[in-house]
């Protein structure tokens, strides 16, 4: 396809078309690089975290990095007042209570370090929880027999979630005050929250208002919203075998 | 070529070829303040709205294909074809200049093709994380643990290009010129000359006499 009007006059100069062609090389890096990038759906979770668990901690969160990130789903975070908070525990249970924080924090502590993953893909290692074992919570009262199941609401409207009473008595359950050896900052849920590392973080009710024992496991809020009730990490939401 | 003469200065880029530059360049700001606010906790905690934001975030996605597919059908094709012709081709000079070394340079000087290319294949994966990371929040089949990763990794990639995009056209003395010819569509001969010569001396060649 020629831009060229027509000539009368004696051909111009032209470079010589080897020279000023080049080579397709370009078309080919578009291709090779896009490739590479799309295969890193396959492995780019396993680099990404290899590399930040190699970067020292403390630099500021640019990625990679295992860095937290903040989701929410209303606005804006609950805050945290300890001469008004309580977390009450009701339903299925011969004696409902509450504690205050100071109540929470009488209660025997207990320190994990376990590993955070997030259901959209990103993890966070060695978080190191410090708070109180469900069983140690359960323990002054007895439980109806048909009690099945924990329902925890969170502060931040209408967020909450539910496990069976098996998995809330997992050996790694807690409900914790501390992490990385500080009190529960607002972003993570101030001043308690739920956490369980064998499932994904959206199991982990933040900013906990109250416990209720019940029948079954109702679908919390992002259960409602697709998610699944069990949600072991690596094996359940899609990934690994699960559907 | 019947263009007025204008000894002063020479037309590098048509209104599409700018077009596809500004669109590129505001919905890239959109996202990247967008996707800062999602991704770092300060931000995340300070503005809040998670949901507004990310609406935000995806409608600005979606409005960069629309456009971009809108210049392509209404616009000038030829001039849009002839970048990717030109950001293909490599010749001697372009890997003389990519090792450092002063080489004539065509419109495209190498690093701007590579710029060009790489800018590509980052707005494919960015489509595709996205896409992924969109449909996988409702949907199983879609949810891969690698999106996540490739979305942050073509992130650092296209910060660290931008930082040189924008200090080679705003800041750098000898090159900043160039804003012009993105801006306006032309630049100064006697500019181009020294830093496009092949390209000035390919033009003038093609001029009527």
């Amino acid at each position: 396809m020629t831009e060229l009007p027509e000539r009368k006059l004696p051909e111009p100069k032209r470079r010589e078309p080897k020279r000023r062609e080049g080579v397709p090389v370009g078309r080919a890096a578009f291709l090779g690089l896009a490739a590479a990038g799309i295969s890193s759906l396959a492995w780019g979770k396993t680099a990404f975290d290899a590399v930040a668990s190699a970067i020292p901690s403390g630099l500021p969160s640019i990625a990679p990095s295992n860095g937290w990130r903040i989701y929410s789903i209303s606005s804006p975070l609950p805050t945290f007042d300890p001469a008004t908070y309580s977390l009450e525990v009701f339903g299925l249970l011969d004696k409902p209570f509450k504690l205050s924080y100071a109540d929470l924090q009488d209660l025997p502590q207990e320190r994990q370090v376990s590993d955070f993953h997030c259901v959209t893909g990103w993890s966070v290692e060695d978080v190191h929880w410090e708070g109180v074992r469900i069983q140690e919570l359960l323990k002054a009262v007895n439980l109806a027999p048909n009690a099945r199941a924990l329902r925890f609401n969170s502060a931040e409207l209408p967020y909450d979630s539910a496990l069976t009473l098996e998995q809330a008595l997992l050996p790694d359950v807690m409900l914790a005050l501390k992490m990385d050896g500080k009190p529960l900052t607002r972003p993570h849920g101030s001043p308690v929250r739920l956490v369980i590392p064998q499932m994904y973080g959206y199991k982990g009710v933040k900013w906990l208002k109250s416990i209720e024992v019940s029948r079954e496991a109702f679908a919390g809020y992002w259960e409602r919203e697709g998610y699944d009730n069990d949600a072991w990490v690596g094996r359940s939401n899609g990934y690994g075998d699960s559907s | 070529m019947a263009t007025a003469p204008e000894p002063a200065f020479i037309r590098r880029f048509t209104v599409s070829e700018r077009a596809i530059h500004w669109i590129h360049a505001s919905v890239f700001f959109s996202l990247l303040v967008t996707g800062a606010i999602l991704y770092f906790p300060t931000l995340s905690v300070a503005i809040g709205r998670r949901q507004v934001v990310k609406d935000v975030h995806l409608w600005s996605a979606l409005a960069w294909v629309v456009a971009v597919l809108v210049v392509v059908i209404v616009g000038d094709r030829r001039a849009l074809r002839r970048v990717l012709r030109e950001a293909d081709r490599f010749d001697a000079d372009d890997g003389r200049w990519l090792t450092g070394k002063r080489a004539p340079q065509g419109r495209f000087n190498a690093g701007q093709k590579v710029n060009l290319i790489l800018t590509g294949v980052l707005s494919l994966l960015f489509v595709v994380s996205g896409l992924l990371l969109w449909l996988g929040e409702r949907d199983t089949r879609f949810r891969l643990d690698g999106s996540i990763a490739l979305h942050d990794g073509a992130t650092l990639v296209s910060l660290f290009l931008l930082v040189g995009h924008l200090y080679l056209s705003l800041i750098h003395p000898s090159t900043r010129h160039a804003l012009r010819g993105i801006n306006r569509g032309d630049v100064r001969e006697d500019w181009a000359e020294k830093h496009h010569r092949k390209w000035v001396e390919a033009e003038r060649d093609d001029r009527p006499v």
